[in-house]
């Protein structure tokens, strides 16, 4: 990589055609963080729930999971996952930054639905069992609705962190905003630019995303 | 005459060292109202857990009529159904409404569909006093009307047995008089009643029965008169008159819980 010129100077045009050059890929990154997110959402979910009411094992191994990734750089993580992906089932590509996405971010949405979980305390689940629901149904019934509602400004900024992950899928050859923004930037001899167009992207994703979060938890907040 | 609703026999239960439960039995029959009172951290309230099971024994043996609860083969779910228990703090589900509260458990538990809940729900609302508080959060309720409505939202299931462990402890004084007199109107319908309280008042006024929990175990059982004109041991007299010093002599001679 070469750094920019003494003399550079910001050519709007240019930011404007690297703004054009990347923008097909703020699909991919979209893509990325959706899935990863969602697919993070239900398995972490399905941690904190097993590390809570689970029995000795399932808790351990959730536990034991959450711990050794949240130790582990993102970008070993997902090197790890993307190759797990291959050995395992093959898959390649975008699929297998998914893969390795959603192991991350499932980690970090575990803690988060777990502490939730906590904080409802002992009473909604003894309520629920008092009254004939078996722990399953009280854990889909009473326990989730309420977890999901209070994890909600939590999630916002883990959504906001995923997002901005998804930029380290460029290093294992994913065609996303930050990919593209490279090579525009070796392309014109002005990574600089390419790099602003590139944030100004993000930063736009991102407040999107805080957003519509935002708007989610003023709506669903729990009364309190 | 008809068996018990709910026989206790010799339950034991300890956390780690401490014993809490130490051998506790008793019967309550159909129709019956029975007060349970003791000092704090005595045991009241992991009584009536391990009754429904929320707390399992140690030790013992509990019975719903003819139905050994204790036993590993009954579907413990299913007897739940039969025993409505209030707590102290309500645990009203944050995220429903008052009435969705009532109508969980019988689409979820009683598998009814959501028109034929929500009209059983809107009756027991109306028991409690609520129907104009049905569609507000918990949140937006009085500590009076969360304990309604959570006595709504067990007696919805049609239980056999009411358990309450201190429901008016958690509430302002000017909000425990409506709480009561829903439990009194209860009682006066034939509800059968286990009551953990401290309102003696009430345990003079309505129950058939008090017990007296002391050190996990129980040292008076008998009807309100006996227990407090002439209990059998000097430290029930003690306890008595700690609990006039605290809540003031709500169950003077005359019954009327306030004094005014
Ligand atoms: N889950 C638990 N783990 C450990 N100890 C417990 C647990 N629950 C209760 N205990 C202990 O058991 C004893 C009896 O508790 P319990 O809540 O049954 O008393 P209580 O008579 O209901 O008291 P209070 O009037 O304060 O409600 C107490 O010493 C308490 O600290
Ligand atoms: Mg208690």
């Amino acid at each position: 990589m070469f750094r920019p010129a003494r003399d550079h100077r910001l050519d709007l045009s240019l930011f404007l055609r690297s703004l054009k050059f990347i923008a097909p890929a703020i699909k991919v990154t979209v893509l990325l963080t959706v899935f990863a997110l969602t697919f993070g959402l239900v398995f972490g979910l399905a941690l904190a729930v097993a590390r809570v009411y689970g029995n000795r094992f399932a808790a351990t191994a959730a536990g034991a999971y959450s711990r050794v990734v949240r130790s582990l750089p993102t970008l070993v993580v997902l090197y790890i996952f993307y190759n797990l992906a291959w050995v395992a089932f093959r898959v390649g590509g975008v699929a297998a930054a998914v893969i390795a996405l959603t192991a991350c971010t499932t980690a970090y949405q575990s803690e988060i639905f777990r502490g939730a979980i906590q904080s409802l305390g002992t009473g909604q689940m003894a309520a629920a069992r008092s009254l004939g629901m078996s722990r399953a149904t009280a854990i889909r019934s009473v326990i989730i609705p309420q977890v999901l509602r209070l994890a909600i400004p939590s999630w916002s900024n883990e959504a906001a962190i995923v997002l901005k992950d998804s930029s380290l899928a460029s290093a294992v050859g994913t065609a996303e905003v930050f990919r593209r923004s490279q090579q525009i930037g070796a392309a014109n001899r002005d990574y600089l630019t390419a790099f602003l167009a590139a944030g100004l992207i993000y930063f736009c994703l991102t407040f999107i995303t805080n957003r519509v979060l935002d708007f989610a938890h003023k709506r669903y907040k729990l009364k309190t | 005459m008809a068996g018990p609703i709910l026989r206790v026999e010799n339950l034991h239960k300890a956390y780690g060292k401490t014993e809490v439960l130490r051998g506790v039995s008793f019967e309550v029959a159909p129709g019956e109202v029975v007060v349970i009172i003791g000092p704090s951290g005595t045991g009241k309230s992991t009584l009536l857990r391990c009754i429904n099971q929320l707390t399992p024994p140690d030790q013992g043996r509990v019975w719903l009529e003819d139905v050994e609860i204790t036993d590993k083969r009954t579907d413990i779910n299913k007897v739940r159904e039969h025993i409505g228990m209030v707590f102290q703090d309500f645990n009203l589900f944050t995220h429903l409404t008052a009435i969705q509260n009532v109508m969980l458990a019988l689409t979820k538990v009683k598998r009814m569909s959501p028109a034929e809940a929500r009209a059983k729900a809107m009756l027991e609302m109306e028991k409690v006093g609520l129907v104009d508080k049905a569609g507000l959060y918990p949140a937006e309720l009085s500590g009076g009307q969360k304990q309604r409505a959570a006595i709504a939202r067990s007696l919805a299931m049609d239980p056999k047995v009411m358990l309450f462990d201190e429901p008016t402890s958690a509430l302002d004084p000017e909000l425990i008089g409506e709480v009561l007199e829903v439990m009194k109107t209860l009682a006066g319908e034939g509800m059968t009643m286990l009551v953990v309280s401290h309102e003696m008042g009430f345990a003079r006024e309505v129950s058939d029965r008090i017990i007296f929990l002391e050190n996990g175990a129980i040292s008076e059982d008998g009807p309100p008169e006996q227990f407090f004109t002439n209990p059998k041991h000097a430290r029930t007299r003690e306890f008595l008159g700690k609990l006039t010093e605290l809540y003031g002599n709500h169950g003077g001679p005359r019954g009327g819980r306030r004094k005014k």
